[in-house]
């Protein structure tokens, strides 16, 4: 969890911002982590937790562009790649 | 899993080691500053796939690694008091001090306690208003919100009996350190997702440009490192020094907002002592002048630093600063395991000595 393994949302407690709190799976695991600095996170949202806090939510369409990368490197290379 | 298994997959990372063995045109060394990284350097062989001509540095990333001995004793001396409570992350408590380490401490009936977050030290001290409840506030920009949070909300709620001993350290003193040192190899950095993810890259952006050095915003996972590595070497070759961001799904620009604003709140810039590498100025986060009550120095009298004997054997400040690799010590798995640690970088789950013990026992082929 400390590797930036992200988790998802399956409970959010009410209350106030700061001391929001939240469920959070880690396929299997689950672990109560504090959302104060992610207000904006939902049930259902994937975030990154460190140290017991939610850091950052992870963005879906974002997630994708490692592989649009590598498929524009493939292009790229088409042909020439030989290299083992 | 999702979110992870894609970002493991065999065959999209032999295509970036493919990429970065045809850019690479000669030797080159870049450094992963978190030691969380390292781990998946290791743990995963990713340097053994890479080109012999490409050195990976391992980094000072690893908060327990350089938290100095002298505050692992200020933390010991805490823990000895009869009506105090001192709680923090696992590691710390296998630390060794000047003569013992936290768990031994417990051991002879001091209160030491592992805590998960830093909320759960102040659960404590809710719950046991009789005693001092000191956290042990050790880390990088990613962990100082957490920490700065929970004394956030002890001041709202008047709880006069929880304290932070402070021990935070900022990644970008420490990576000017590195590449102003006369010693200094590092041509690229990769940047701590992280960190990054608190704290923004846009503080990374004069550094780049005033050492002429690429560094790229990297994730945990070894699609993440590798692209990391292959951005890095792009640049290089290309003769650019900027600071990219391809770990986009967790990272924006600025950060987190609402973390930096608790953190600028509650804790201000000042000198630390890193372990192994000694003062640089502005690298460490104290707590600001509204929050000095809870300086856990001060309230036990410590601020005079108790004199400390490091291990001698131990090259840890070597390793932190990426000069010598852990298989390099003379102690390394004879009389230093993480059984019985002769320094930091050995007991951390992210520490560099760990990770080589871990995974690799005798590494291989110069990395
Ligand atoms: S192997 Fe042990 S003694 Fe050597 S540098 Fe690492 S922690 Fe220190």
């Amino acid at each position: 969890m400390c590797l930036g393994i992200p988790g998802k949302i399956v409970s959010v407690t009410d209350g106030e911002d700061i001391y929001r709190m939240g469920t959070i799976d880690f396929s299997g695991v689950r672990k109560e982590i504090s959302l104060a600095y992610v207000p904006e996170a939902q049930v259902g949202d994937y975030v990154v937790v460190h140290a017991g806090f939610a850091i950052s939510v992870v963005d879906e369409e974002e997630a994708n562009q490692v592989f649009e990368y590598l498929k524009e490197m493939e292009e790229l290379a088409s042909g020439s790649d030989t290299v083992s | 899993m999702k979110f992870v298994d894609e970002y493991r997959d065999p065959a999209a990372a032999r295509h970036f080691v493919r990429a970065i063995k045809s850019t690479l045109t000669r030797p080159r060394s870049i450094m992963e500053i978190c030691g969380g990284q390292t781990h998946a350097i290791v743990k995963f062989g990713l340097d053994q796939l890479l080109p012999s001509s490409l050195t990976l540095v391992h980094g000072p990333g690893c908060p327990v690694c350089v938290t100095p001995v002298e505050m692992i004793n200020k933390a010991i001396e805490i823990a000895l008091q009869p009506d105090a409570i001192l709680c923090s992350f696992g590691d710390m408590l296998r630390v060794p001090g000047s003569q013992r380490d936290l768990f031994s401490v417990k051991a002879q009936g001091g209160d030491a306690r592992i805590v998960y977050s830093p909320l759960d030290a102040l659960k404590i001290a809710r719950a046991n208003p009789n005693k001092q409840v000191v956290f042990f506030a050790v880390g990088f920009e990613t962990t100082a919100p957490n920490n700065a949070m929970a004394v956030y909300q002890a001041k709202r709620e008047n709880l006069e009996n929880f304290s932070l001993l402070v021990a935070h350290v900022c990644v970008p003193p420490a990576m000017e350190a590195i590449l102003s040192s006369l010693d200094n190899q590092v041509e690229g950095f990769l940047a701590a997702g992280h960190v990054c993810a608190v704290m923004g890259y846009r503080e990374y952006e004069p550094i780049a440009q005033k050492y002429h050095t690429p560094i790229v915003v990297t994730g945990f996972e070894p699609l993440d490192i590798l692209q990391g590595i292959a951005l890095c070497i792009k640049q290089l070759e290309e003769g650019r020094a900027e600071v990219e961001n391809p770990y986009v799904r967790a990272v924006r620009p600025d950060g987190n907002l609402a973390a930096k604003k608790i953190l600028a709140q509650v804790f201000c810039p000042g000198p630390r002592v890193w372990r192994g590498i000694g003062e640089i100025p502005d690298s460490g986060l104290h707590l600001t002048e509204e929050y000095s009550f809870f300086d856990a120095e001060m309230r036990f009298g410590l601020a005079e630093a108790l004199r400390a004997n490091a291990a001698s054997e131990c090259i840890s400040g070597s390793i932190l600063r990426g000069i010598k690799k852990p298989h390099e010590c003379p102690a390394f798995g004879v009389r230093c395991t993480p059984e019985q640690p002769l320094g930091a970088p050995m007991v951390s789950n992210e520490g560099a000595c760990a990770a080589y013990y871990r995974y690799r026992r005798h590494a291989t082929k110069g990395n």
